[in-house]
Formats: structure tokens, C-alpha cells, sequence
């Protein structure tokens, strides 16, 4: 029977969620497939999640446990995933900063390309049929993959976790020998611990509306109310400093998929757009009613964001009291 | 010091995209080329590296078509030595693009071969470290801080909450992201001197790869939006309908 293999990805000894959207989509690839899932998990200890796995939809588990596998390993990393996908007719990985890194060293190592970023996947006589945005989200491709294993990375946010009541039981997978060319020292916290925009179900964008860097309080205020938010840029405040660059939403920062996008102070430059049209639902605040921010958003409040984002807030902080 | 920076041509960020009459790609006509964005901390990072050190040589390269001179002419007016265009119509699986860069780059002998991280036309992310991989040369990804010294590289990458620091040995490849520095523009007399400076054209082949685009369509439009009201009284009216009617809060 052929095999999906999932790669999931861990930080400090948990899996992150994005590993159970990986295995979600790996179990509905294998259904259209006639195949089984093949979870693997990467890391130097016993992982909190691995034990659900096979409620995502894993028929079994491989850990590959390894004393380098602490931190992320580039090269063993590659040289596990490589030998795990032997035979194997597909590899999905998260399109996370780790994912995005191993899956090209994968196809390079198993001579087959990778279809990256990848917002739907199928399957069509046999081959795995995916669809990826280009240009930022302004077109969207759709590619069939003739190798074997078909490599996909899939973008966060875009497969909610599924339950499927798969067996998930555990085997050692013997790590292979590799030369580590690259090693990973350490992970440090970044300079305001956040949520990251690609991977927070709310994200709270401003522009340059927001008029000066420390009204950025605002937002991080409304981020806070709603709970699981983070606080996105424009790439006009980007480019001028007043947020980090991890912080952009566009052509040229990330694209995002939340449940739910503010643009608030943002016009909607087509770079912009580019970036943020997947979120379900778009809210704009923005004082000039012909801003083209307001032919995306689902829902717009044309008024003064000093005004409005405070008394949203404060709504917001009512709402979540009540319930 | 020794440096190679591979370049893309790519469309304008500012571009709205339309699809062409063969269902696969983008109609190129009136589109404003640029040289991708990514790619322009790398050619930065190469000539501060090569000023820093005081001598040796830049070189970039790019695989495209005859059009991907001017993209190369760019470079070499910001400040790089030398050009060399593979010669290409390019291919959709970056493992090919891969091959014919490491092929061309294995003999080179350079100390770091710099990329951006992703070109904003493809979003492949894939090209940088397939033709590190082809070489058996360490990479690190998506750079956003650097330090290269004593023929080590210490670098650090944004990761999800975090910022992951990595070190490896030369020869090293290298792709770049935004925060890496700040891509100087060409003056007049880099512009001048840029047409001077040796442009090198190889055709090269690419194999057929394990990616064929089906096709390209634009997204589906967003239904039409509308205006809750103005100003601060439309508060509790949004609100209730991201509850009720959304239902994403």
C-alpha cells in the first residue's frame, strides 16, 4: 500500500499545531490515494502531541530521536526525512521557517521537485495535484507533480486540524548518518514575544494612518482584547522603521490567512492586498471612504482610527466579559 | 573574498498580474521588470562583504532570457564586478534551476554564493538551498543578520517567536532576507561603469523536472464588502455582526 509521510515540527518538546494541519491534509491526500500515513516526529526526547497524531489521521508514528535533534538540524534533519520518504508517494511539510528550509534539501536529495506554499492539495490519476499562490496571492497556480515522492509544503493556517481516529502507533525510525554542516546554537526570544502574523487566527494590521509608531499601543490593545491576535504592518511603516520587518503583510513581508484581518490606517496597496486577501474576513478602518482597502473588506467603519479602534477595544473587552 | 549572487528578473511588487493567452502564465506585456527584491540584499550584502575585506571579487549570475541582462546590468551598476547570464527560458521546478547554477557555480570557487530567499514571482523558496545541497555546501535560510569572519559565518533567521541562530563554515551559500541591510541604489557612475564592466552569456538547458503548471488563474474576487457606518457609533454594530453574522469572534 503506498504511504503518505508527514512531517511535523516541534519547539522545546511540543508539537506545534501546524503539525496536525500537515497530518489533516496528509490523511486526506492518502484517502484520495489508497494510502496510509506515515507521521514523523524529529526531535532529542519524548514529544507532547505525539500520543494525538493518530487522532489527526497518522496510522503510525516514526521517531526519529536523535541527541542533535534538540534545535532544528538542517542536514540530519534532511538526510531523516530523505530516508523515511523512501518509497513513499508523497512528503507534506509545514511551509513554517523550518519546513520552508527542509523540503528543498529533501527534493535536492532525492532529485525530485517541491511544490511550496501550497494552499489546496488533490489528487488526479494517481498524482498529487496541488494549488499555490504566485506573485504574493495575485494568481494562483495550479501544478501537478510527476516525481515520486511528490514533495508539498503546506502553508499554515489553511487546513484546519480534522479528526479521523487513526491508530498513531509509535516505531523508532533509525536516524541515518549525516554531516552536520550547519548548526543551530540557539533560539532566541525576540525583542517583543508575539505571536507570529502567518500562524495567529486574528491578526491586527496597521499603515501609516496610525501616524506615529508609538500609536502602535493602540493596536497591540485590540490584539490583546480579542486574545489570540497578533499585530501586523504595512510596508510603508515597515520601511520606516516604526515595526519590524517580521511584522509586514505583503508582496514583500508574509501572506496571511486568519479567521479575521483589521486593516486599520491601511489604504490597500496592491502589494498589501497581495498578502491578506485569503483571511476569511477583512475589517477596515480607515478615514478616506474611496481607499481601495475598502473594496476587499467584508466590513468597514470610515471614521477617525483614534476614535474607533479604542471604543472597538472596549466593545470587545465587553463582549469577552460577557461570555 | 569571493562572492557569487544569484539574481532573478521578476515583475514589479506594484503590478497587478494578467493571465496570458496560453492559461499558464503571466502576460508580460507593459509589465515593469525589476531585479527580485530578495536578491538586492544579497548583491548589498556581497559588495559590503568585498568592501569590509578590501579586496576580491563579485560575480552574479542569473538564469533567464536575453532580457535578464539589464536585471544584471542593475547589479553591476549597484557595485558587482562581473555578470554571467545562463541563458534560459527557465523552468517551473527549481531543482533545474538548481542544476544549472551549481553546475556553473562548482568551479567558481567561491567562498559564499549569496541568493535572496524567495523570488516574489514564484514563492518557490527553493532554489538557494537545492543548489547548496547539489554542491554538499552548508546553507542557512532566510538571513537576516550576519556575521562572516575568520572563514565562519555566524548567522541569525526569523522563525516562528523567534530568532534562530545558526553557524557553519566557508564555503557557505547563503539566502537573504528583509532586516539583512539596505540595498544601495545605483549612481550615475556605477551606471556608466556598468557598461564596461564583462557580461558573460552561456546558453544552458534545463531538464524537463517534475513540475508542470496546470495553469494560472487570478483569485476568486472577494464579494462585494460593505460600509457598517462611520465613525465611532458603527463600533457596536460591527461587532455584532462579526459575531453573528461572521461569527469569527
Amino acid at each position: 500500500m503506498p504511504t503518505v509521510l508527514a512531517v511535523t515540527e516541534n519547539r522545546t518538546g511540543v508539537l506545534r499545531k501546524v503539525s496536525f494541519e500537515v497530518v489533516t491534509a496528509a490523511r486526506h491526500l492518502a484517502d484520495l490515494l489508497g494510502a496510509t500515513v506515515d507521521a514523523i516526529v524529529l526531535s532529542d526526547g519524548a514529544v507532547t502531541g505525539t500520543e494525538e497524531l493518530g487522532k489527526w489521521g497518522a496510522d503510525r508514528v516514526l521517531l526519529a530521536t536523535h541527541p542533535d535533534f534538540r534545535l532544528y538540524q538542517p542536514d540530519g534533519f534532511a538526510a531523516t526525512v530523505a530516508a523515511a520518504a523512501a518509497g513513499h508517494v508523497a512528503v507534506l511539510l509545514p511551509a513554517s521557517a523550518t519546513g520552508r528550509d527542509l523540503a528543498p534539501r529533501v527534493g535536492a536529495r532525492l532529485g525530485v521537485g517541491c511544490a511550496t506554499d501550497v494552499v489546496g492539495i488533490g489528487a488526479e490519476g494517481g498524482k498529487v495535484l496541488v494549488t499555490r499562490p504566485v506573485y504574493a496571492g495575485k494568481a494562483l497556480q495550479r501544478v501537478r507533480l510527476e516525481g515520486t515522492p511528490a514533495i508539498v509544503s503546506l502553508r499554515p493556517n489553511t487546513v484546519p486540524p480534522a479528526e479521523s481516529g487513526k491508530a498513531g502507533g509509535a516505531e523508532k525510525f533509525d536516524v541515518p548518518p549525516f554531516t552536520a554542516r550547519v548548526t543551530v546554537k540557539e533560539i532566541k526570544a525576540p525583542a517583543q514575544a508575539a505571536l507570529d502574523v502567518t500562524e495567529a487566527p486574528i491578526v491586527v494590521s496597521g499603515g501609516r494612518g496610525l501616524k506615529d509608531p508609538s500609536n502602535f499601543k493602540l493596536l497591540e490593545e485590540l490584539a490583546a482584547a480579542l486574545g489570540t491576535a497578533a499585530v501586523g504592518a504595512s510596508r510603508a511603516v515597515v520601511d520606516a522603521g516604526w515595526r519590524e520587518h517580521g511584522d509586514q503583510v505583503g508582496q514583500t513581508g508574509k501572506t496571511v490567512s486568519p479567521s479575521l484581518y483589521f486593516a486599520v490606517g491601511i489604504s490597500g496597496a496592491i502589494q498589501h492586498l497581495a498578502g491578506m486577501r485569503t483571511a476569511k474576513t477583512i475589517v477596515a478602518i480607515n478615514r478616506d471612504k474611496d481607499a481601495p482597502i475598502f473594496k476587499v473588506a467584508d466590513y468597514g467603519i470610515v471614521g477617525d482610527l483614534f476614535e474607533v479602534v479604542p471604543r472597538l477595544t472596549e466593545e470587545i473587552r465587553k463582549l469577552r466579559a460577557e461570555s | 573574498m569571493k562572492i557569487a549572487v544569484c539574481l532573478k528578473r521578476v515583475p514589479d511588487t506594484t503590478t497587478k498580474i494578467s493571465i496570458a493567452a496560453d492559461g499558464k502564465s503571466i502576460e508580460e506585456g507593459g509589465v515593469k521588470f525589476i531585479p527580485n527584491p530578495y536578491d538586492e540584499f544579497a548583491l548589498e550584502e556581497a559588495i559590503k562583504l568585498k568592501e569590509t575585506a578590501g579586496s576580491g571579487e563579485t560575480v552574479v549570475v542569473s538564469l533567464g532570457g536575453d532580457v535578464a541582462q539589464e536585471t544584471i546590468r542593475t547589479a553591476l551598476a549597484m557595485g558587482i564586478d562581473r555578470g554571467v547570464l545562463l541563458q534560459s527560458p527557465g523552468s517551473a521546478d527549481g531543482l533545474e534551476v538548481a542544476k544549472a547554477l551549481a553546475t556553473e557555480l562548482k568551479a567558481g570557487g567561491f567562498d559564499l554564493i549569496l541568493f535572496g530567499k524567495m523570488a516574489v514571482d514564484d514563492y518557490n523558496h527553493q532554489v538557494g538551498v537545492m543548489t547548496a545541497e547539489l554542491m554538499g555546501l552548508p546553507c542557512i535560510t532566510a538571513v537576516a543578520h550576519l556575521k562572516v569572519s575568520g572563514g565562519a559565518v555566524e548567522a541569525e533567521r526569523e522563525i516562528e517567536g523567534g530568532i534562530e541562530v545558526s553557524t557553519c563554515s566557508l564555503p557557505a551559500v547563503l539566502t537573504c532576507d528583509k532586516g539583512l541591510n539596505t540595498p544601495r541604489l545605483p549612481a550615475l557612475k556605477g551606471i556608466m561603469a556598468a557598461k564596461k564592466k564583462p557580461l558573460e552569456v552561456k546558453p544552458v538547458s534545463l531538464g524537463s523536472g517534475s513540475l508542470t503548471v496546470q495553469s494560472l488563474n487570478l483569485p476568486p474576487e472577494r464579494p462585494a464588502g460593505r460600509i457598517v457606518g462611520e465613525g465611532p457609533d458603527a463600533v457596536v454594530e460591527l461587532v455584532r455582526l462579526l459575531r453573528s453574522e461572521a461569527k469569527v469572534i
